[in-house]
């Protein structure tokens, strides 16, 4: 057998998810906290260049300053890209699979200029465009857990 | 060599765990601080290396989620893995290549992920990954291999736990300053054997950064300039039974060159302070051994002759070393900022007198598989 070159190739499996425990950081807990408490958003403005950056973070890359100040926006904006998406997505925190098709969306939420990424609840091409109105919907507040699924969708208004 | 300094440093205390900032606010703090440190604007900054794991981070290409708070837009960013000595080594490659100052900023947080399954990630998925080794598990075989080849004993290299974290009371940014004797060492928790919970590194959080620049921009910042004399990397075999764990070849051969580029032919009468990368205490006298401070078997004798404590002819680790803190990714850049500050003469309760060279060492890769070593002088 030693000279026997020719054989099955195998493989190495690997099953079990690697953890981890993320810190969300003050604004992005104020971000959590303001849609749990006010069922809206919140962003933050650069004193340098006066842009709104939603999520809030801390520090605007063009101007490298600090930011501070907080600023309430509503739950409302507009689309400016959407993808119908055909492929299962697997949720990397439950495992649970999501259903297809369904909708990714570059959403610019009103009042702020970076934009905003969330689910739109319309899978027909013939219902969705670039420019629709959308709101944001919300679970109830008794299920919200702090994260970004306390957004369930956005809806088309208009 | 064209000359090139480091001019600005900046480090966070090391903690267990900082719950309350996400990397990006570790790497904004340290960036800022780095730059008031050296006394200049993100505008003198023209190249950005972060140091970041994927695996660590959590993150699929880890270092681009830090950029903007490294001060990067518009700018050259690279990420280098490792321990922050590697990082390091290529933002003074920048410089060298035309650069005028590059920002190097290292984060790791141990508290986020799981360190077993991360560090147990190191190693090959085929062969030895299933086996469950680890950091630690690595580390307690090349301490077995080590000690029964010059028949160390345990309770010598419990001296390094016993003298870091002494030291590390005089560190305000350790994690674990601690007054514990040979004995504390001796009957703490074994983890694996010869390695007892005293013999290992905590897991800690934390971030540093620090400023290489070119003569043109260290003739105009606030502090002086500590100036590169040598620089080495070396690496060897990915597989443990590759290697022989009990002669460092990579770091003697890093050694070397770095010592040849510095001009230095007697480490233990030139070099007046050394910070080296021992995440466990048995790895201390074995790379000062691989830093031919001693001959091979020696390092545990360098202890006991009070050689490498405080007041020593080679206080080695004043800092606390990594047995105090050890951020990962940010380990071996804080040995490089603790010997920038010793030759400034800004190392505080630590500072080691009359400091003029000084060693930083880093290691990446189970039982150092890869070394780097740096000799930092205040002369030009
Ligand atoms: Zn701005």
């Amino acid at each position: 057998m030693a000279h026997q070159v020719e054989s099955e190739r195998l493989v190495s499996v690997f099953a079990y998810p690697m953890p981890y425990e993320w810190s969300i950081g003050l604004y992005g807990s104020k971000f959590f906290q303001e849609i749990k408490q006010n069922r809206r958003f919140v962003g933050i403005r650069c004193n340098g260049c006066g842009k709104v950056y939603v999520p809030p973070r801390r520090v605007c890359g063009p101007c490298f300053q600090e930011l501070a100040e907080l600023v309430a926006l509503s739950d409302t904006g507009v689309i400016t890209a959407f993808s119908v998406v055909n492929y299962p997505f697997i949720d990397p925190n439950t495992g649970a699979r999501r259903p297809i098709p369904y909708t990714y969306g570059y959403i610019k939420l009103d009042g702020a200029d970076n934009i905003f990424s969330h689910i739109i609840n319309e899978t027909d091409l013939s219902k969705i465009k670039v420019g629709m109105k959308v709101r944001a919907i919300f679970k109830d507040t008794a299920e919200m857990q702090g994260n970004i699924q306390d957004i369930k969708y956005f809806d088309i208004v208009a | 060599m064209d000359n090139a300094a480091i001019v600005g440093v900046a480090q966070t205390k090391y903690e267990r765990r900082k719950k309350d900032q996400i990397l990006a606010d570790l790497v904004f703090d340290v960036t800022r601080a780095a730059l008031d440190d050296a006394g200049l604007a993100i505008g003198d900054i023209d190249s950005v290396v972060t140091v970041s794991n994927d695996f660590f981070d959590g993150r699929t290409i880890s270092g681009m989620a830090v950029g903007d708070a490294a001060g990067g837009e518009d700018k050259n960013i690279s990420t280098v893995s490792g321990d922050g000595a590697f990082g390091a080594f290529y933002g003074l490659m920048r410089v060298l290549s035309g650069y005028k100052a590059t920002i190097v900023v290292a984060h790791y947080k141990g508290s986020e992920g799981s360190v077993p399954i991360t560090t147990n990630g190191m190693f090959d998925p085929i062969f030895h990954r299933h086996l469950g080794i680890d950091a630690i598990s690595a580390a307690a075989l090349q301490a077995d291999a080590y000690m029964a080849r010059f028949g160390i004993r345990e309770e010598d290299v419990a001296q390094v736990s016993v003298k870091n974290h002494g030291n590390a009371k005089n560190n305000p940014y350790a994690q674990l300053p601690m007054d514990i004797t040979v004995a504390d060492v001796m009957k703490s928790r074994k983890i694996a054997e010869p390695l007892k919970l005293l013999d290992c590194c905590p897991i800690s959080d934390g971030a540093a950064a620090i400023i290489i620049a070119n003569e043109e921009i260290a003739a105009r910042t606030k502090k002086k300039p500590v100036w590169v004399k040598g620089v080495a990397h070396c690496c060897e075999e990915y597989f443990l039974g590759d290697r022989r764990l009990s002669d460092p070849v990579a770091l003697q051969d890093a050694a070397r060159r770095a010592y040849a580029m510095a001009g230095i032919t007697d480490p233990m009468a030139e070099i007046d302070v050394a910070e080296v990368l021992e995440p466990f205490s048995y790895m201390e006298p074995l790379w000062l051994e691989g830093l031919g401070f001693c001959k091979p078997g020696e390092g545990a004798h360098l202890i006991e002759k009070g050689i490498t404590t405080m007041g020593g002819r080679l206080p080695v680790n004043p800092s606390g070393g990594a047995l105090s803190a050890n951020p990962i990714l940010v380990a071996g850049l804080a040995r490089l900022i603790e010997a920038t500050l010793q030759v400034r003469g800004e190392a505080g309760d630590r500072q080691v007198k009359n400091a003029a060279t000084a060693l930083a060492h880093g290691f990446n890769g189970p039982c150092g598989q890869s070394h780097c070593v740096w000799i930092m002088g205040g002369k030009k």
